[in-house]
């Protein structure tokens, strides 16, 4: 193979750094105007009265839009993708979410009227002058609050602030059996903050329609562009869905945040629709952190038993998740079954059980962000796991080898069925935390620390060995759970007269380097150069369909769908090869970019073949014209990725500052096409995890303020913020995608966050803290060190 | 983020400057580099009717020797500061502080008179200023005046400089031979201002510190010279058990700020500890 | 009001009406439809709106388009000479120094005028002067190795021209 496996540079990165990337904001239409979204300032609160007489009057305004215009033009509200229903059977709670809202405001930045004018100078000047009346309300942003009796109602026909209640697992008695019989039980009040995604590309979508063809067009920042036409013509407008061609150009980073569809999309097609000409809207950064979906933002009380040899008998967890005001598109799957299902994690556990509670609060929706519930479920397993090592006086890595689940291929061995409705790929868990060991020197590490301690040091060591489930997913498996949607992925190979290809993919590439990997295993299948190859993504006009990118699934998924099409298009390369080289089917092979008869030198070449599928003048008969296939793959399971990360960290005694020293991540994303990008998507995972451990968070109030909406409130991490990281990879490929991979996007983000903070509790033990809530600031722990 | 509407003149003299502002009164802001200003207008936390740019003005931009001080434009950048060599012999902490300002880009277009007279409780300059004992030159219509630094902050976002006043030059006594600095700052995570910041110049003759100057900034409302420790400081030869207990109060009988990156306990402790850090790399 | 303003912008003259409250990348993007320059951010934080005033870094989202009349201008389509790519262009591309590109040319300008100052900078150096500069795709790693490679290509053809 000449490029799968290899660091081949990336082949979009010329435009991106010669200033020629093409990003949504960087388009300009014909005659179009601005829009500003006039924002709440408030978390709750009726809205008496919203007066624009003035603002109408204002330079440049061309229409000021509220939600009294959009309910009476007949507009539906933001659907969300996914249903769960109650313990009890009952459909859960999905209340409306307006593009406008018309009485009430719900949470800081909810949408209340949109300025549209000539330059964005006059609509944000005009929106000055909008008055609105707001009578405020009391305000609820703690999900476990939320629930409590009394708590103010985000949604009047939401008792309780319940969405859902859920369950997942053993039987609940069984689980408390468990935990009633065992030696020793470990039991951790966790919180995993709310984050916010700060993908440094701001949204920005722009409307258009066109009165002479009937069309409409988006221009998006959207990780989906089918998926949110999809939503947006048949749940939000109501417009015919070929009329509707959704673009996403280069987008600058997602992580979760671009997924779903957000009113201000819905908001520019109506809207210039009525008004005839194309509208932009930009988000500022302030809008951002209040209107992009954020994440996480689960309470949780989790208990892990132990019997004396210190094998794990059974775990029990209770978890709040917080999903926001309104549902966003994938909110209702991200704390069940992207959070329940992984409470496995890599060990043999043997009795599960978690009950969870999902609320609305008066905060941001929240959904996916780089991760997505796994994050969740990792950092609550891998924290009672280090917490229980000291409880028992066990070292942490004694206390995992003695519960990893065996390795296992999927092929020779079975997949790992799990108490939590999964079944493992294939895994080698323990070999891949020995290497991580390795790395990081671990005895050596122990030596250091006590003669540190002994200086007045506190340096302090942490693990995290994680699973997660990448690939989303077999459609019927996630319509069972509750998906509105199919989750597989298209791909088209298009073998063009010439002999280039063009690869229409549904994945979307912001920042993972589709077209460099796709293209890299297409060339090789193909045995072609990978210049001749070209990966078009992103415009619903040019691709067939797609569900996108997350998950970490558009290799696994996304490239297996090409690799069908692949595999179509050398089949029908064998037809003609035959009738050419005037053989018998069965006596052609293909190889290395021409098909030859076996045990002979008779071949007929690539380009040869291709210019005859498209000038068939002496051609197999019954065998149609071209080369061009499109295919659907609906994955047979989920893939596996997992890791073991090791983070070491001093703790300055005075301040409580931790710096991390070095960070190892070992992971094993199976098989791997291209390690530079696989190697950089850890490493932006790890900053990000590691920015939740130590630095990040969003900060509601007692009045539903999100006060740290800035960056100068909210810290990002920045680059001397961070070491170098030291990464190597274990591959065990997947067994049942035809690539063998299993995905790399997450991975950094869900094993690095309990790595960091089990090693400050490692740094802080002369000090017997056992648990301190995220992010570690320095001034958290520097009080728990006073007390 | 787009500013509210204004009409914009450059003067290219400080005299130009000052009839420019006597002009327009009230409704007029000096611009300087910009990067306090321009960040708050584009929120529209500021509206001035005309800015008038001093940006150009080269008699502002300097940093000269002057005998027994070093006198500095008021339109001399952070960077002008980081990269000049007249901040030895107990200066040094000038450097240093210019150093820890923002990120280059700031520091490329931030100047000290801009970053004094808006007198940000977190920003750096001021305690430095204050360890300095320096003087601030001003010029308005009624002339010219020298304000010594500890009468310039007057508080929170507060200084003594007058409407229709320009700041032309600070101006840094070189303090006794034997003097060393140092300015340490612990920093607001997210925006990197001061959470606390102490500029520490201590003088010492003989193995016993002679003179002490504290400046602190970031602890409290304003800015202020912690005279509590210089005086426990004097006479005492500095090790670091003596240090410690001189700087033990370190935020006393100030109103300590308090937000979610340090309450005012924590402020107060790290006051402590800055106060120290400063002192003994300054000894 | 308006002013009038002149700059030359990667070695071309330009001259521009403006109203005083436009912002310097508002007119590099839409006046000058220069839009490899990028907005990341309201508070002047994170680095993507980075251009080369006079030979400094410096953000253009916390400056006004009058504020630059008569300075000089490089921004990142202006990195590239005579179809050759700067070093720095180079190294982010070697060293898979960019995902989604969004933070990339602010990036790279902080990194060319540190290289214009320190031509052998330490890894510490370089994070400390990327500090202005804010990557959610890369972690940072491997925009330190690439401006480490653009900092060993330019000494070495620094050696050779000498040579
Ligand atoms: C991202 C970021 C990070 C920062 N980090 C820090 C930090 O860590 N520490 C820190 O101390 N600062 C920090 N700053 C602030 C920075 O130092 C500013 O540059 C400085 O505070 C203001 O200087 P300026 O020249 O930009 O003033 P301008 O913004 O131009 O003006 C500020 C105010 O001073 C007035 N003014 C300016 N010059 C004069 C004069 N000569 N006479 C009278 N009035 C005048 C103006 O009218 C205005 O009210 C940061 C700024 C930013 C944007
Ligand atoms: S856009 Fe200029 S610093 Fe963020
Ligand atoms: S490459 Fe995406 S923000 Fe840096």
């Amino acid at each position: 193979m000449t490029y799968i496996g290899k660091s081949v540079k990336r082949v979009e990165d010329k435009r991106f750094i010669t200033g020629k990337g093409n990003y949504t904001d960087d388009i300009v239409l014909p005659g179009m105007l601005h829009a500003f979204i006039l924002r709440s300032p408030h978390a709750h609160a009726r809205i008496n009265s919203i007066d624009i007489s003035e603002a109408e009057k204002a330079e440049g305004v061309v229409k000021i839009y509220t939600g009294k215009d959009i309910a009476e033009s007949g507009v539906g509200g933001i659907p969300t993708g996914w249903q769960v229903n109650f313990k009890n059977g009952d459909t859960m709670k999905e209340p409306p979410h307006p593009i406008l809202v018309t009485d009430k405001v719900l949470h800081v930045g909810d949408n209340i009227a949109c300025v549209i004018a000539e330059t964005k100078q006059q609509a944000k000047d005009a929106s000055e002058l909008i008055e609105v009346d707001y009578e405020l309300l009391d305000a609820v942003s703690n999900p476990r609050d939320a629930a409590a009796d009394g708590a103010p109602l985000v949604h009047d026909d939401a008792p309780n602030n319940i969405c859902f209640d859920w369950e997942l697992g053993n039987p609940k008695e069984e689980v408390d059996a468990a935990l009633e019989g065992a030696h020793h039980i470990t039991k951790l009040e966790l919180r995993n903050q709310r984050v916010v995604p700060n993908a440094i590309e701001p949204r920005c979508a722009i409307g258009q329609y066109e009165d002479s063809t009937g069309k409409y067009t988006l221009y998006t920042t959207s990780q989906n562009p089918h998926l949110t036409r999809l939503l947006m013509t048949a749940f939000v407008l109501g417009i015919p869905e070929h009329k509707v061609r959704v673009v996403a150009p280069d987008v600058g980073g997602g992580f979760g945040s671009k997924i779903y569809h957000y009113a201000e999309e819905a908001m520019m097609i109506w809207a210039s629709q009525r008004i005839g000409r194309p509208i932009k809207w930009t988000s500022d950064r302030s809008e951002a952190f209040m209107t992009d979906a954020h994440g996480r933002d689960h309470v949780t009380t989790a208990e892990m038993g132990f019997d004396k040899d210190g094998k794990i008998v059974g775990l029990r967890v209770n978890t709040h998740a917080n999903l926001g005001a309104y549902l966003s598109t994938f909110a209702p799957a991200v704390p069940t079954w992207l959070h329940g299902t992984l409470l496995q994690g890599v060990y043999t556990t043997p009795k599960i059980h978690i009950d969870l509670v999902a609320t609305f609060t008066h905060t941001t929706p929240v959904d996916a962000y780089r991760g997505a519930g796994r994050p969740e479920a990792t950092y609550l397993l891998e924290r009672l796991m280090d917490t229980a090592a000291l409880e028992m006086d066990m070292d942490p890595t004694e206390l995992r080898f003695k519960n990893f689940i065996p390795a296992f291929d999927g092929v020779e061995q079975e997949g790992y069925t799990t108490q939590v409705a999964l079944q493992y790929d294939s895994g080698n868990y323990e070999t891949v935390f020995k290497r991580a060991l390795e790395m990081v020197d671990y005895d050596n590490f122990r030596k250091e620390q006590e003669e540190a301690r002994k200086n007045g040091k506190y340096l302090g060591i942490g693990f995290s060995t994680y699973i997660e489930a990448c690939g989303i997913a077999p459609s019927a498996v996630v319509g069972a759970l509750g998906a509105r949607a199919g989750l597989y992925e298209v791909g088209q190979v298009r073998v063009q007269p010439t002999g280039k290809v063009s690869v229409f993919t549904g994945a979307h590439s912001h920042g993972q380097g589709h077209e460099t990997t796709f293209a890299q295993v297409v060339a090789d299948r193909f045995g072609i150069p990978l210049e001749d190859v070209e990966i078009i993504h992103g415009d619903s006009d040019s691709v067939a369909f797609g569900m996108g990118t997350y998950g970490s699934r558009s290799l696994a998924v996304g490239g297996s769908a090409i690799v069908k099409s692949i595999d179509k298009i050398i089949e029908k390369g064998n037809k003609i090869a035959a009738h050419k080289l005037e053989a018998s089917e069965d006596d052609i092979e293909f190889a290395e970019g021409k098909w030859t008869v076996k045990g002979t030198d008779k071949s007929i070449g690539f380009g040869d073949v291709a210019l005859t599928a498209y000038v068939p003048h002496d051609y197999p008969e019954g065998v149609e014209p071209g080369l061009d296939f499109s295919s659907f793959y609906d994955p047979a399971n989920f893939t596996y990725p997992n890791g073991a990360h090791i983070a070491v960290v001093e703790v300055d005694k005075d301040t409580g500052k931790v710096t991390l020293k070095r960070f190892i991540a070992v992971d094993d994303v199976g098989n791997v096409i291209n390690p530079m990008i696989v190697d950089g998507q850890i490493h932006g995972g790890l900053a990000q995890g590691i920015g939740q451990a130590l630095h990040e968070g969003a900060i509601y109030d007692d009045f539903g303020q999100l006060v740290n909406a800035s960056y100068m409130d909210y810290t990002m991490p920045r680059a001397d913020d961070l070491p170098s990281f030291e990464i190597d990879r274990i591959e065990t490929p997947c067994p049942h995608n035809p690539l063998g991979v299993k995905g790399a996007g997450e991975a950094g983000a869900i094993g690095s966050t309990p790595a960091v903070v089990n090693a400050v509790m490692d740094a802080l033990r002369p000090h017997g803290i056992k648990n301190l809530e995220m992010p570690l600031t320095p001034e958290r722990v520097w009080q728990a060190m006073q007390s | 983020m787009i500013p509210a509407k204004f009409d914009y003149e450059r003067a290219g003299s400080v005299d130009e400057a000052l009839t420019m502002l006597a002009q327009h009164g009230d409704s007029a802001k000096i611009l300087a580099g910009g990067h306090s200003l321009i960040p708050a207008m584009k929120l529209r936390l500021n509206q001035p009717g005309v800015l008038i740019d001093i940006g150009r003005i080269k008699e502002l931009r300097y940093i000269k020797d002057g005998g027994d001080h070093v006198a500095i434009g008021a339109g001399a950048t952070h960077d002008d500061i980081l990269n000049s060599d007249h901040f030895g012999g107990g200066l040094e902490m000038w450097t240093e502080a210019a150093g820890m300002i923002g990120d280059p880009q700031v520091r490329h277009k931030g100047t000290l008179g801009g970053s004094i007279a808006h007198a940000d409780p977190a920003a750096d300059w001021p305690a430095v200023l204050l360890a300095s004992d320096a003087t601030i030159v001003v010029k308005g219509s009624g002339g010219q005046r020298e304000i010594a630094s500890s009468d310039f902050f007057t508080g929170f976002y507060m200084t003594d400089l007058q409407d229709g006043e320009l700041i032309l030059e600070i101006r840094v006594p070189k303090p006794p031979a034997g003097s060393k600095s140092s300015y340490q700052k612990f920093m607001q995570p997210a925006s990197r201002f001061a959470i606390v910041g102490c500029a520490a110049v201590i003088t010492m003759d003989g193995g016993s510190c002679s003179r002490a100057r504290v400046g602190m900034t970031g602890v409290a409302d304003g800015p202020y010279r912690a005279t509590n420790v210089e005086d426990a400081l004097t006479g005492k030869s500095l090790d670091e058990g003596a240090v410690e207990s001189a700087c033990a109060d370190a935020a006393e009988g100030q109103s300590v700020m308090s937000d979610h990156f340090a309450s005012e306990g924590y402020r107060e402790h790290l006051a402590r500890v800055y106060a120290k850090r400063a002192v003994m790399a300054a000894s | 009001m308006s002013v009038r303003i002149q700059v030359t912008i990667n070695g071309q003259s330009r001259e521009a009406e403006v109203e005083p409250r436009t912002l310097l990348v508002d007119f590099l993007r839409e006046h000058l439809q220069l839009t490899g320059t990028h907005v990341g951010c309201d508070t002047s934080s994170c680095g993507a709106c980075n251009i080369l005033i006079d030979g400094q870094s410096a953000k253009s989202c916390t400056m006004l388009a009058a504020q630059v009349d008569g300075s000089e201008i490089i921004t990142v389509e202006g990195l590239a000479q005579n179809g050759n790519l700067h070093p720095i262009q180079e190294g982010f591309k070697e060293e898979h120094g960019l995902q989604c590109g969004f933070c990339t040319p602010g990036m790279m300008m902080t990194a060319v005028d540190l290289l214009n100052h320190n031509p052998d900078p330490s890894e510490s150096e370089i994070r400390h002067a990327l500090e202005g500069n804010f990557c959610r795709c890369t972690g940072y790693h491997n925009i330190v190795r690439s401006v480490q490679y653009a900092a060993k290509k330019i000494r070495e053809s620094k050696k050779e021209a000498v040579a």
